[in-house]
Formats: structure tokens, C-alpha cells, sequence
């Protein structure tokens, strides 16, 4: 047994205990802030099972973002939740045993956890993927190259959804103004400029803040070498301009940002990858075949494929986080 | 047994909480987190089976030679976004719902619309 274990038992029972925790509490604000630190806790442990990527997006968008969007939703609605009946209750909890109780009886059919024989580390794309990128694509971290490279449909296709789920919330809460204009008196909402006594909070976020985007730049850019890549990158960036909207307040970030440059950005960095990819059409090679970017040296096409892809990832999720967060936002505003 | 398998229960440990939050819950915010929670207990089991004995994260390095699988990286690593819009997705459905009936409980609307039902 290793330190390793111990390190697992500890985060393992922390995680249990937050979602406990989140289940029990009837405070929607505190099983937020759970959740919260659910996710926090579950990125640890992706770090421990090696996937930095993973713990990289897990935090950024888990402790992050969906933090932010709840805390944004229940501003705008009711923080307590009525008591659950045991009508509810009691059929839900005897199916969850029982699919708990199915799930861990085929999980005695899996093999050990980190086993070098498995099915998945036996396959012969694993060592397509761990030894032959290097040679093909050139970039050392291999989520990047699998990410970007050889399934970059896959990707395109995810950043397409992002792009979908931003025009859907933009079309549900619109541009901030609800659509009956006799509402009740107006809501004490999310991103009220902080009251000057707060000024440690003012100095210290206005200090934080170009780190945080330089950081994000950093991770953009650094993807290929590191941890870190287009996804990672639009959600940290989209943090810190949400940190800025939080503490001094929307019309501040909106003069920074303003909500029509987004409108254009989150289809732009979708027109970037599929972009790229007719490019490659063009050029006489497969949709998204970086190999023919550069005619003389195919690791050097690859290289600048990932980069526009990457680019242009980032650029819809930075756009379309933000989005959400204005869109939850002005809808408090305008009440 | 245990030693080599608990990664795998945990999981499924979490995956029941996360299951019973949706099913139990008339709450459509209490519902979201409960999905959120069942979400993340579906990556834990997507990374484990990636990860190796002595492997190291997939960044090659001369130093290295055991790598864990990238693959459940990758996949995991685009759900986790996608699932942050679909999570935003559902609350601004949830902001609606509470627009047109004063409520955010599935049980309080449906009250609500049959009432309006049998007025009409």
C-alpha cells in the first residue's frame, strides 16, 4: 500500500461527504457552493489518475463557471427548496440502490483498476496514439494530438454544440430584458457593483486580474507542450472578465466587452476549425488533414492546424461562457 | 477485491447520489446539481480506466515510458464543457419556468397548469 492510497481514501471520502452534503441540504445556495467544491475535489483526484487535462478543465468549468451560473440562476429565483415527501423520496431511493447495487455487480467483472492488460491499455490504439504521435504529429502532449489530430471531427463537433447551447440561452433569456415589462420591484441581483468599503476585494482582483488573463493566453498557447489547450483556456479567460463583472459590477465588463463584439465571436472561432478544414479540402487533403497545410514538411502542418484549431476553440468557448454569464446577468439588472 | 476495485465504487457510489437527487427532487435547481453530480461520477469511471500502474500523465518525455491512455482524456475533457452548457441550457429554462409561474418546483407548476386547465 502507498502514500498514493492514502491520498485516494482521504479525497474519496471528502467527495463523498460534499455530495451527501449537497443532497441533504435544502439551502440551494450552500448545495451550490457544494458542488462547487465537488467538483474542486474530483479535479484532485483526476490529477492523481494522471489526466492533468481533465483536472485542468474540471476546475476551471466545475469550481468555476457552473458555480457561477447556479449562484447567477438562484439570484434571479427562490433559494430554498420545500421538504422532499417520502413519496418522492422513497421510490427514488430504492432505484438508485438499486441501479447502485446492478452497476456494483458487473463492476466484479471489470478488471483491476490500473492494470497494464486491460482491454483499453491492450488496444492497438494506445500505442498508435503514445508512441507514433511524436513522429506524426510532433507535439508532445498527446490529449492535444488525439484532441486536435485524430479526432478532430469529434472536437469540431463539440465546439459546435458549445456554439448551439450559447444561441439557445441567448434566444430563452434573450438580450437581458424579460419579456413582461410588469414585474414586481426590482431584484437585488448577482453582479451589483461592490460597495466601496469593499476595498481589499477591489485592489486585489484589479491586481489579479492581467494575471489571470495572461495565465489564460499561457494555456492557449502552451497547449501543445503542457497540460492546457482551447477549452481550458476561453473558460479561464471567461473567469477573469466575470471576476471583473462581479466586483465592479455588469456595465463596467460590458464597456470592456461588449455583448455584440461576443455575438460575432462565438461563430467566429466555429468559422475558424471548420475553416481550417476546408483549407485542407483546398489544398488536396481530407477534411482536417493538417499534413497538407505545409507542402515540404507535414509536422510543421500539423503544428499549424492545432494551433488555428486550438484558436479557434478558444475563441468560442471565451466568447460563449461569457454570453451565458451577461445573459444571466442582465436578466437580474433588468428586473 | 476491494484494493482493486474501489475506484470503480466510489463511482457508483456517487453515481446513486447524483441519481437520487434528480429522481427524488421536485426542486429543477436541486435536479441540475444532482445531474452535475451524476455527470462527474460518469468521468471518474471514463479516467480510471485509462490510468496505468506507474504510468504518468500523456505529455511524452524522454524521461517517461509508461504513459496513461489519453483517450478517456479527451473524451472526458470536451464533456466536461459541453456538459457546463448544457448545465446553463437547463438553468435558463429553469429562470423561465420561474418567470411564468412564480416557482422553480416541477410539482408547484404542473399544480399550476391544471389549475389553469379546468378554468378554461
Amino acid at each position: 500500500m502507498n502514500g498514493f492510497v492514502w491520498i485516494d481514501i482521504v479525497l474519496f471520502t471528502i467527495l463523498a461527504a460534499t455530495a451527501v452534503g449537497l443532497a441533504r441540504t435544502r439551502q440551494l445556495f450552500a448545495a451550490a457552493m457544494l458542488s462547487g467544491l465537488f467538483s474542486l475535489t474530483s479535479a484532485c483526484i483526476f490529477v492523481l489518475q494522471d489526466a492533468v487535462d481533465v483536472a485542468f478543465t474540471e476546475a476551471a468549468v466545475g469550481a468555476g463557471m457552473t458555480t457561477v451560473l447556479f449562484l447567477g440562476t438562484l439570484a434571479l429565483t427562490r433559494s430554498r427548496e420545500k421538504v422532499t415527501p417520502p413519496r418522492r423520496s422513497i421510490p427514488a431511493a430504492l432505484i438508485a440502490i438499486f441501479t447502485g447495487g446492478v452497476l456494483i455487480y458487473a463492476s466484479t467483472d471489470m478488471p483491476p483498476f490500473a492494470a497494464a492488460d486491460t482491454p483499453v491499455q491492450q488496444h492497438p490504439l494506445t500505442q498508435r496514439f503514445l508512441d507514433d504521435s511524436m513522429t506524426e504529429i510532433g507535439v508532445p502532449n498527446v490529449v492535444t494530438s488525439v484532441l486536435a489530430s485524430y479526432r478532430g471531427y469529434d472536437t469540431l463537433g463539440e465546439t459546435v454544440v458549445v456554439f448551439t447551447a450559447a444561441i439557445a440561452v441567448l434566444m430563452l433569456l434573450g438580450r437581458g430584458r424579460p419579456a413582461t415589462s410588469a414585474e414586481p420591484k426590482p431584484r437585488e441581483a448577482l453582479p451589483q457593483p461592490i460597495q466601496h468599503d469593499q476595498r481589499v476585494l477591489r485592489v486585489v482582483s484589479k491586481l489579479m486580474l492581467p494575471f489571470i488573463l495572461l495565465f489564460a493566453l499561457y494555456v492557449q498557447f502552451h497547449g501543445d507542450y503542457g497540460p492546457g489547450g482551447g477549452f481550458q483556456a476561453g473558460v479561464i479567460f471567461a473567469s477573469g472578465l466575470i471576476l471583473y463583472a462581479l466586483v465592479f459590477g455588469l456595465d463596467a465588463a460590458r464597456a470592456a466587452v461588449s455583448p455584440a463584439a461576443l455575438r460575432r465571436m462565438v461563430p467566429l472561432g466555429v468559422l475558424i476549425y471548420a475553416g481550417v478544414g476546408f483549407a485542407t479540402l483546398l489544398l488536396g487533403g481530407a477534411f482536417l488533414d493538417y499534413n497538407v497545410l505545409d507542402a515540404h514538411d507535414p509536422a510543421h502542418g500539423q503544428h499549424l492546424g492545432i494551433l488555428l484549431v486550438e484558436l479557434g476553440v478558444g475563441i468560442t468557448v471565451t466568447a460563449a461562457m461569457l454570453m451565458l454569464f451577461y445573459s444571466f446577468a442582465a436578466r437580474g439588472v433588468g428586473r | 477485491m476491494i484494493a482493486s476495485h474501489y475506484n470503480y465504487w466510489i463511482a457508483v457510489v456517487l453515481l446513486m447520489i447524483g441519481l437520487y437527487v434528480v429522481m427524488s427532487h421536485s426542486n429543477t435547481i436541486k435536479k441540475l446539481i444532482g445531474l452535475n453530480v451524476f455527470q462527474v461520477a460518469v468521468f471518474m469511471l471514463y479516467i480510471s480506466l485509462g490510468k496505468i500502474e506507474g504510468g504518468t500523465a500523456p505529455i511524452v518525455d524522454a524521461a517517461f515510458t509508461v504513459y496513461s491512455h489519453p483517450l478517456p482524456h479527451v473524451l472526458i475533457l470536451t464533456a466536461i464543457v459541453v456538459g457546463v452548457a448544457t448545465t446553463a441550457l437547463g438553468l435558463a429554462l429553469v429562470v423561465r419556468i420561474h418567470e411564468a409561474y412564480g416557482t422553480t418546483d416541477e410539482d408547484e407548476a404542473l399544480i399550476a397548469d391544471r389549475r389553469e386547465a379546468e378554468r378554461t
